[in-house]
């Protein structure tokens, strides 16, 4: 809302500013009305990588999808749709490992985004009010994302490796299971790669979740008070309503993150145990960037993208849904300050 | 006046009281030592993977290999550093530049051209400003999945394939980058540039005199932002870098990871490597990237 807000300030605005503009020239000012191509010489170096690198590459990949496009030959027959029907025959060659692939991502998607979403939100709660060391502890939280996934990736490969890895050396001194094979088992690599996620970006989605937090007024919490609200009442009324514009931005971007996950599985489990925890976008890559099948990893990068774009439509229809009904009473408050 | 006064002043004094109960409470002492103690066991399970890594980087290969693990190098080696750093197959200190390079380029060339278009998209009224916006902000929701094969083969077309370009270049188009300074012009005021423009200014000069030297924070916080993403990319590079020489620090650490299978030593050593300069920026400019990225929410 304040986005737009500052939009309409500066829509308002701009009218006097051209009219001072014209003021100015019949004053007899020397003219400065900007030049019809000015703003697009301004877009032009952004246009040219935009168009080049973004608007061409999703058409072009379509085109790609229809063809038998392997990189290394010379010919590249058209097929129309079969790169897609060969995904659903499940005779063909590349159909059971790209279903395999999907089931990996559809796994890692459905544990890691819940997670990805309560548990910042619960370390944004601990740290909403201000404290000594309140930055320390943001810092220290935040620093793995700063790490990248190759980094973290082999932090984890050694702190989980099933013989001498800490991590089953602790789980060993407090009388649990000390072989669990974590990187070459299923669901035990499940856990891993979900662990492992979720110590990596907690911290960002915690900043993002502090910072909507910051922005909910005090007068809310304090008209809830006046009110006799408790804490959960306060939660429930102020804190996730003011939260909901962010939580759709939040779900979806971490929907995307999470079924775009390669580096973990390349790093960590490299697929393993066979390819079970090879992700989609693992297996697209593969199949396409080093089988060079480009017309087949085009198809499949389209298939899993209908997929991403089903269940988004699905999550913004919640959290649309969810503005209709909540809070019978005191809404208009509330409302506006959640719609900030 | 008084009368004003005294009705007014009661009033401010329950609003400063409630505002104190809403926001910073009267929080009881339990609830104060039971949330320094989450934080304390969770920033414990942060902090140490870290130092574990660090000190692994100075173990021998036994040691490193050892059960139990110690939180100790014994005996204290720089031999894992000095195995990988002189190593032919994996040349570290060519990925650290490469790495280096390809990151400060990228990130320059996404600061240049974000600045340049936004520029127009706040302060600038032309036909298509709203479509050009429109169709920038949207691309945010195309998956990069669909993108990864036709790049790879356009990137081919130029004859970028296996070299740095190929990681400066085609992922600068950022539409965050464009959507971050435009927020950030629109938060200058316009009587800047209107008087600049009454005394005859042209646009570009308006841009350069006034509005970059106002905008060096947002700069900074993107460029931050660009650098570490770049710096820590990892897909993209491992399949677009295929000669030991030419990769970046991140696809690095892959290849290091198929020559030295479980050399943990070896394998810390280069993650130490990585992280230093990134965790050295975080420590200095910690503000900058945390407010960037919880700018980054402001967009949903």
């Amino acid at each position: 809302m304040s986005t737009q807000t500052r939009v309409g300030a500066f829509a308002t605005e701009a009218p006097t500013a051209a009219s001072d503009g014209a003021a100015a020239r019949r004053a007899g000012v020397s003219p400065t009305r900007q030049k019809p191509f000015t703003p697009w010489l301004f877009l032009l170096p952004y246009l040219l990588l935009f168009t080049v690198f973004v608007i061409v590459p999703s058409v072009f990949g379509i085109w790609i999808s229809l063809h038998e496009w392997d990189y290394t030959l010379p010919n590249k027959p058209f097929v129309g749709g079969e790169n897609y029907v060969e995904l659903f025959d499940p005779n063909s060659v590349n159909s059971g490992s790209f279903w395999t692939s999907m089931r990996a991502t559809a796994i890692f998607t459905v544990f890691s985004v819940p997670l990805l979403l309560v548990l910042p939100l619960f370390v944004a709660l601990l740290m909403n009010k201000s404290f000594p060391g309140r930055n320390f502890f943001r810092a220290v939280y935040f620093a793995p994302y700063v790490l990248g996934v190759a980094v973290v990736g082999l932090m984890w490969r050694y702190l989980l490796d099933n013989n001498i890895g800490l991590v089953n050396y602790y789980l060993g001194l407090f009388g649990l299971p000390d072989d669990t094979a974590w990187t070459t088992s299923v669901p035990a690599a499940w856990v891993a790669l979900v662990g492992v996620t979720v110590w990596w970006t907690l911290g960002f989605n915690s900043v993002i979740y502090l910072a909507a937090l910051q922005d909910i007024p005090a007068e809310l919490y304090e008209a809830a008070s006046v009110d006799g609200a408790n804490s959960w009442q306060k939660f429930r009324n102020v804190t996730l309503p003011g939260l909901r514009p962010i939580l759709t931005f939040v779900t979806i971007n971490t929907l995307i993150a999470s079924a775009n996950m390669f580096g973990q599985s390349y790093i960590i489990t490299q697929g393993a145990p066979g390819r079970e925890t090879r992700t989609a976008i693992y297996q697209i890559a593969e199949t396409g960037l080093r089988n060079f099948q480009m017309g087949d990893a085009a198809a499949m990068s389209y298939v899993l993208t209908f997929f991403l774009m089903v269940v988004s439509v699905i999550v913004f229809w919640l959290f649309r849904e969810k503005k209709e009904k909540p809070m019978p009473q005191e809404p208009s408050a509330v409302q506006e300050g959640a719609l900030r | 006046m008084t009368a004003i006064e005294r009705v007014a002043t009661p009033a401010a004094v329950t609003a400063v009281e409630r505002q104190g109960d809403a926001r910073t409470g009267r929080t009881p002492v339990w609830a104060i030592v039971l949330r320094y103690l989450l934080l304390a066991v969770l920033a414990l399970l942060y902090i140490s993977p870290i130092i574990f890594m660090l000190v692994t980087s100075f173990k021998t290969r036994a040691d490193a290999a050892g059960i139990p693990p110690s939180w100790i190098p014994n005996p204290f080696t720089t031999q894992a550093y000095e195995t990988i750093l002189t190593a032919s197959g994996t040349p570290v200190l060519i990925w650290f530049s490469n790495s280096l390079i390809a990151a400060v380029l990228h990130s320059a060339l996404v600061v240049v051209t974000a600045s340049l278009a936004a520029y127009p998209l706040a302060r600038m009224r032309f036909r298509g400003r709203g479509l050009v916006f429109g169709i920038v902000i949207a691309t945010l929701l195309i998956p990069p999945v669909i993108l990864i094969i036709p790049n790879y083969l356009i990137v081919g077309n130029l004859g970028w394939l296996n070299s740095l370009v190929a990681i400066i270049i085609p992922t600068a188009a950022s539409a965050f980058g464009v959507f971050f300074m435009r927020q950030f012009f629109l938060s200058l005021p316009a009587e800047l540039e209107e008087a600049a423009l009454i005394d005859g200014a042209n646009r570009w000069s308006i841009f350069l005199r006034i509005i970059l030297p106002l905008s060096k924070p947002a700069m900074a916080t993107l460029a931050l932002l660009a650098f570490l993403t770049n710096w820590n990319d990892f897909l993209w590079p491992v399949y677009v870098l295929f000669s030991a020489d030419v990769q970046t620090l991140p696809a690095g650490l892959g290849t290091l990871q198929s020559a030295n299978a479980v050399r943990y030593d070896l394998l810390m050593a280069g993650a130490v490597i990585a992280s230093v300069p990134v965790l050295l920026l975080f420590v200095f400019l910690q503000r900058f990237i945390i407010e960037g990225v919880s700018r980054q929410g402001l967009k949903g």
